[in-house]
């Protein structure tokens, strides 16, 4: 009996593994398809479409474009987010609940809505289509999650550690850069490398607000209008590529160093 | 350790003002210029409430909001039935050490884009897909199925986010249980059932309305599965927003269909919150 249930067990792990991979395995799979259509039978293995990916500029623009958005507005959103949460951890501010629950607000809306919202702000206001529009959304999205992360990290050690480098004179300024932000380090970086990732996966604010300099998810969208291709499994695949490159690399040097 | 007195008190403020304004001009001020947009005619420019009463007396309109709850409590339902038994089985019956890394497995289709994820679902569902494939080969059926394009391929694609999702949130719920629950039921004389039934599921359900939660909002505001997995053929609100943009031009009618879906997840938000409250009391 109780053998049968581990059996079922495992079985049903293994179905939900099963579950779980066999988009991603269909996608890599056929991207390396010699023929036309990524759809059995298997006619590879072929990298043509890797190449046709490579050679084609409105998708490499589209990836120079996506990791600029993304490096530049999560440096925006953990800057901002940073100053913030320093901001209501050290001092007492008058409604200082009220500001904060302001600051998080956007985390309980969907994306489509700040998009609209975007949308019909710029369009009433002039502002033209572009990826600073779509960047702007984006600090919109990851700001408060920069802001939640570091300042649930903001412990009552940290403050004496400022307090002490305060009393031997150093400037407010010097405490910040010199004691607060490797002291900090841990939660900047995490909140940098998830609004790194959240931006360069976002769709609907981009497609919304860029028009013909767009990012890569807004390409590969156009790229679904030719139906199925193999062109669209090979940058998918390289665009999972990089991802798990940003996985391991974050998992060995973040985690690892994070004391139990 | 006073700085001067006005430069103490000014600091402060200038650290939080530029996430405040931030906020204020591209969160708060959208949304107060989406609900002007949302009570003005979208010829001439009068005021009019007719894109609301549009929703209410349009049955086409009452369609999408119908099919997108349909869909997304579905979606959440099944998710939560796959997952509990996967995340039990990761927490309960893997070795400690290898639990790290078969969680690493579990969500690693998590880290593909979402578009792209979308869109493989798409190719394992085709007319001519692996699916159909497979199932002509062992003999099963003569013909393809009709998949792609379904609510069933939505619902698909939208369970196999929300499962890697759930599995996450519940993994870490069971993990945060101390086993001394368990043994005091056992010396108790509870059977591992009773005190799964007894024990186990009512401290994780908690957790488990989190998720809930978290897969209803993400889910009901999703416009890119419905789009490439569902086609056109039966419209949720999200597609019936961007239609209004795409096709129309219509900012009006989409602010207001996107108030209408806000203020969904506001009712569903406030009665999940009232119900996790009283299941804590």
């Amino acid at each position: 009996m109780r053998a049968l249930v581990r059996l079922t067990a495992w079985l049903y792990a293994i179905a939900i593994y099963g579950f779980i991979f066999l988009p991603v395995v269909v996608l890599v799979l056929f991207s390396l398809q010699a023929t036309s259509f990524p759809i059995p039978p298997f006619t590879g293995p072929s990298l043509r479409w890797y190449q046709a990916v490579l050679s084609d500029a409105r998708l490499t623009s589209a990836l120079v474009n996506s990791l600029l958005v993304a490096v530049l507005s999560s440096l925006a959103s953990v800057t901002l987010g940073f100053l913030s949460a320093w901001g209501f951890a050290r001092f007492v501010l008058p409604g200082s609940a009220f500001l904060r629950g302001l600051i998080t607000l956007p985390l309980t809306v969907s994306y489509l809505i700040i998009g609209m919202g975007l949308l019909v702000l710029f369009n009433w206001a002039g502002v033209p289509k572009s990826l600073v529009a779509a960047g702007i959304g984006h600090v919109v999205i990851n700001l408060p999650l920069c802001f939640a992360i570091i300042y649930s990290q903001m412990g009552d050690h940290q403050i004496n550690i400022e307090r002490a480098a305060r009393d031997l004179g150093a400037a407010e300024w010097k405490v910040l850069l010199m004691i607060t932000v490797p002291v900090m380090a841990p939660a900047i970086f995490a909140g940098f490398f998830l609004s790194m990732t959240f931006s360069w996966d976002e769709f609907v604010i981009s497609f919304l607000l860029t028009r013909f300099e767009t990012t890569l998810p807004v390409e590969i969208w156009n790229l679904l209008r030719s139906g199925l291709n193999p062109k669209t499994n090979a940058v998918g695949s390289l665009v999972f590529a990089v991802s798990i490159v940003l996985v391991v690399f974050f998992e060995l040097t973040l985690l690892r160093r994070k004391p139990a | 350790m006073s700085v001067s007195g006005s430069n103490s008190r000014a600091l402060p403020w200038a650290l939080v003002t530029p996430a405040l304004a931030w906020t204020c001009a591209f969160f708060v001020l959208p949304f107060i210029a989406m609900g002007f947009s949302s009570l003005t005619a979208h010829e001439g420019g009068g005021f009019t409430i007719a894109n609301y009463s549009q929703f209410f007396t349009d049955p086409s309109y009452w369609r999408a909001m119908v099919n997108s709850l349909e869909v997304t409590g579905t979606v959440t339902v099944i998710s939560i039935l796959l997952a509990y038994p996967f995340a039990w089985i990761l927490a309960e019956m893997v070795p400690e050490r290898w639990q790290r890394l078969a969680l690493i497995l579990a969500v690693l289709p998590f880290w593909t884009s979402y578009v792209v994820r979308s869109y493989s679902w798409l190719l394992v569902l085709a007319q001519n897909g692996v699916v159909n494939r497979a199932l002509i080969g062992t003999g099963l059926i003569a013909e393809p199925l009709q998949l792609a394009n379904t609510r069933l391929a939505t619902v698909t694609g939208f369970v196999h986010f929300f499962v890697m999702l759930l599995t996450l949130t519940i993994f870490a719920n069971l993990k945060q249980l101390s086993p001394s629950y368990r043994k005091a039921a056992a010396d108790l004389g509870a059977g591992p059932v009773r005190t799964f039934l007894h024990v186990v599921l009512p401290l994780t359900l908690p957790g488990i309305m989190v998720g809930a939660f978290l897969t209803f909002v993400l889910c009901i505001g999703d416009y890119i599965t419905p789009q490439i997995l569902g086609g056109n053929n039966e419209l949720v609100m999200p597609q019936l927003v961007m239609m209004q943009i795409g096709r129309r031009g219509d900012f009006p009618l989409a602010s207001a269909l996107s108030i209408i879906l806000m203020a969904v997840v506001t009712i569903a938000y406030l009665a999940c919150a009232r119900w996790l409250k009283i299941e804590r009391a």
